[in-house]
C-alpha cells in the first residue's frame, strides 16, 4: 500500500472518486509510521483512534456525494508547539509533558475546516530553539534520507515526517529558518510565508515578531494549496494582516519571462560548501533556460544579520518564556519552600540548556546598562537589512540564495559549539527579520543529501515566489 | 574577555534561573563566544538610522469594548500544579 507516498493533490482526485477511502490512506500514513518511526522519531505523539475516526466521518460523506475541498481526508501532521484544544502540547519541553490547551490554535481550526486529519504533533528543538531538532528532551528525529545525519530544526519532525512518507504534508514553524532549512536538509518543499499572513493564535511563542507558521510538503503545489487553508486575518492574533487571500494555486505556471532574480553575494561566498554552491548555480542556469535573468548582487549588512538575529530573538524570547513559572501550568519543581525557590527551581529543572542559554543571551541584551549597546544596536541593523532588500527588490522580483550552507550534518556534530549551529541558518535568518515570504525547495542531491534552494520574495508576494518554484520544479521533473 | 562568571550570575539571577556552578563555567564561556562575535555589531555604521520593531507596519487594534468570556475555564483549572477554589496556589514568599 503506497497511497502515502503520494502528494495531497494526487489524492484528492482518487478519493473523490471514491477509488481509494480516507480510511485506507490514514491506515497507510500509519503502517508507515509504525514500520519506520522507531527509527525516524519524527512524532511525539499520534492521533490514532481520532484520525480513524475523522477519516470515516470523510468516507460517509463521500458516499453520500459531497464534494470534497482540496485537501479534505489528506493526513497532515503538526508541529508540537501548535496548540490543540484538550490534547497535549509538549513544544519538546520537559516544561510542558503533560500540558493540555485549552483551546485550539487558529490554524488547527482552519486545518478542521478544510477536513484535513490531523496525524499527530512532531518532534522539534525545545521551544523551536535550534536548528537540527537535538534540542529536544524526548528524542532526536533522524533525516531519512541518512539517519546518521539531522533532518535540521526546529521543525525537524515535521519535515522527516513529510520526507518519510508518514505524513502527506505538514506543518511547522519558523523563526530564523525553522521550516526552510529542515526542508533543505530533508529534500522536501518548506515555506515562510509574510509576517502576518498565518495567524500565530496557539503558536507557542519564541520571538513575537518573526515567528510564522508555515508548510512543509512534497511539492510545490501541496505548498500552496496548504497556504488557502491556513493563511488568513485572526482576531486574536493583530499581527495578522487584513489583506485578501488569492488562490495560491492560480500563480502555478511556467511564466517567468524576464523575470530578475538577484542572488547577494554574502549568501554564496565564504562559508558556503562549494557543491552548495555549484547546485545554485546549477538551478540559476536552469531558470535562466526557462526565460528568467539573474545577477550577482550585494546586501552589505546582510554580514551583520546573524549577530542582529541572535540578539533580538532572545531578546523576545526571554520575554515570551517569563510565563514559564510554575504557576498556573506546567512544570512545579518540588524544591519549592518558597515562590522565589519555586520560580528558579521549575525553570532551572524544566528547560533544556539551549533555551537557558538562549534566556540568559536575551536578558543581558535587555538589561540595564547593555540595552543600548546590545538591542537598541541590533535593532538598528535590522532597518539596515530591511533597507537592503527594499532597495534590492526595486530592481528585482525575487531573491535567490543556498537555503543552507552545507547540507545535513552528523547527529553530535555541532551540538558541542552554540555558534557553529548557529551558522546553519546565515541565509534563512534576513528573511525573518524582514518580514518577508520565502520558500526552500530541493534542487540536487550533493554525496548522498539534498541542497535546498531559497527563493525570497516582496512582503506578501507569495505568488511570484510560488510561481518560480514551481517553474523550477516543474523544469526538472 | 567579555563575558564573566559574574554577569553569568547576575543575569541568572534576573531570569529567575539557577545555574549549577558547571553549567555556570561552561555558559560563562559559550555567551563569551557569543557575545564576542556579536559585538561586530559595533562596527556597523547605524548613525541617524531608526531601531526597527516590527518588519511589517503594526498598528493598535482596537475593537467595540464587549466582554467575550473564554468558553474552557474548566482545562485552565485542571492544568495548575496546585489549585484551591479556582485560585493558583503556590508557596509563600
Amino acid at each position: 500500500m503506497t497511497l502515502n507516498t503520494k502528494t495531497a493533490h494526487e489524492l484528492h482526485a482518487r478519493l473523490q472518486s471514491g477509488e481509494i477511502k480516507a480510511t485506507e490512506l490514514v491506515n497507510s500514513v500509519f503502517q508507515t509510521i509504525d514500520q519506520k518511526d522507531n527509527d525516524i522519531k519524527a512524532y511525539l505523539s499520534l492521533r490514532r483512534e481520532k484520525a480513524i475516526a475523522e477519516a470515516e466521518a470523510i468516507d460517509l460523506n463521500i458516499q453520500k456525494g459531497e464534494k470534497l475541498s482540496p485537501l479534505e481526508g489528506i493526513p497532515i501532521a503538526v508541529k508540537d508547539n501548535i496548540c490543540i484544544q484538550g490534547e497535549v502540547t509538549t513544544c519538546a519541553s520537559k516544561f510542558l509533558e503533560n500540558f493540555k490547551s485549552s483551546y485550539n490554535a487558529t490554524v488547527i481550526d482552519r486545518l478542521r475546516k478544510a477536513g484535513m486529519i490531523i496525524i499527530g504533533k512532531t518532534n522539534m528543538d525545545e521551544f523551536a530553539m535550534g536548528s537540527s531538532t537535538e534540542n529536544s528532551a524526548y528524542q532526536v528525529t533522524r533525516n531519512p534520507r541518512d539517519t546518521a545525519t539531522v533532518p535540521g530544526g526546529s521543525s525537524g519532525g515535521s519535515a522527516a515526517a513529510v520526507a518519510a512518507d508518514e505524513a502527506i504534508v505538514a506543518l511547522g514553524s519558523d523563526t530564523g529558518g525553522s521550516i526552510r532549512q529542515p526542508a533543505s536538509f530533508c529534500g522536501v518543499v518548506g515555506m515562510k510565508p509574510t509576517y502576518g499572513r498565518v495567524s500565530r493564535y496557539g503558536l507557542v511563542a519564541f520571538a513575537s515578531s518573526l515567528d510564522q507558521i508555515g508548510p512543509l510538503t512534497k511539492d510545490v503545489r501541496d505548498t500552496a494549496e496548504l497556504l488557502n487553508v491556513i493563511c488568513g486575518k485572526d482576531k486574536m492574533d493583530s499581527t495578522s494582516v487584513d489583506l485578501p487571500i488569492p488562490d495560491f494555486t492560480k500563480a502555478l505556471n511556467q511564466d517567468i519571462q524576464g523575470l530578475k532574480i538577484g542572488v547577494p553575494k554574502e549568501l554564496i561566498g565564504e562559508g558556503v560548501d562549494e557543491e552548495v554552491k555549484n547546485s545554485v548555480l546549477s538551478a540559476l542556469d536552469q531558470l535562466k533556460q526557462q526565460g528568467a535573468e539573474w545577477a550577482e548582487i550585494s546586501l552589505p549588512s546582510f554580514d551583520k544579520a546573524l549577530s542582529t538575529y541572535y540578539i533580538i530573538a532572545p531578546a523576545e524570547a526571554s520575554a515570551n518564556l517569563a510565563r514559564y513559572d510554575g504557576v498556573k501550568y506546567g512544570y512545579r519543581s518540588k524544591q519549592a519552600p518558597t515562590l522565589r525557590d519555586m520560580y528558579f527551581n521549575t525553570r532551572s529543572e524544566g528547560f533544556g540548556m539551549e533555551v537557558k542559554r538562549r534566556i540568559l543571551i536575551g536578558t543581558y541584551v535587555l538589561s540595564a546598562g547593555y540595552y543600548d549597546a546590545y538591542y537598541l544596536k541590533a535593532q538598528k541593523a535590522r532597518t539596515l537589512i530591511l533597507n537592503d532588500f527594499q532597495k534590492a527588490f526595486e530592481s528585482y522580483d525575487v531573491i535567490i540564495s543556498p537555503t543552507a550552507p552545507t547540507t545535513a550534518f552528523k547527529v553530535g556534530e555541532k551540538t558541542s559549539d552554540p555558534l557553529q549551529m548557529y551558522m546553519s541558518d546565515f541565509a534563512t535568518i534576513p528573511v525573518n527579520m524582514a518580514g518577508l515570504p520565502a520558500i526552500s525547495i530541493p534542487c540536487n542531491i550533493s554525496r548522498g543529501l539534498p541542497v535546498g534552494l531559497q527563493i525570497i520574495g516582496k512582503p506578501f508576494d507569495e505568488e511570484t515566489v510560488l510561481k518560480v518554484a514551481y517553474s523550477y520544479e516543474q523544469g526538472t521533473k | 574577555m567579555v563575558i564573566s562568571k559574574t554577569d553569568v550570575e547576575h543575569i541568572a539571577r534576573l531570569a529567575n534561573l539557577a545555574v549549577s556552578e558547571e553549567e555556570k563555567e561552561l555558559l560563562t564561556k559559550q555567551l563569551d563566544d557569543i557575545f564576542e562575535y556579536a559585538s561586530e555589531l559595533n562596527k556597523l555604521d547605524t548613525e541617524g538610522i531608526e531601531p526597527t520593531a516590527h518588519a511589517i507596519p503594526q498598528k493598535t487594534p482596537f475593537r467595540e469594548d464587549v466582554v467575550d468570556p473564554f468558553p474552557n475555564r474548566q482545562q485552565l483549572i485542571n492544568n495548575a500544579p496546585d489549585e484551591e477554589n479556582g485560585f493558583f496556589a503556590v508557596p509563600k514568599m
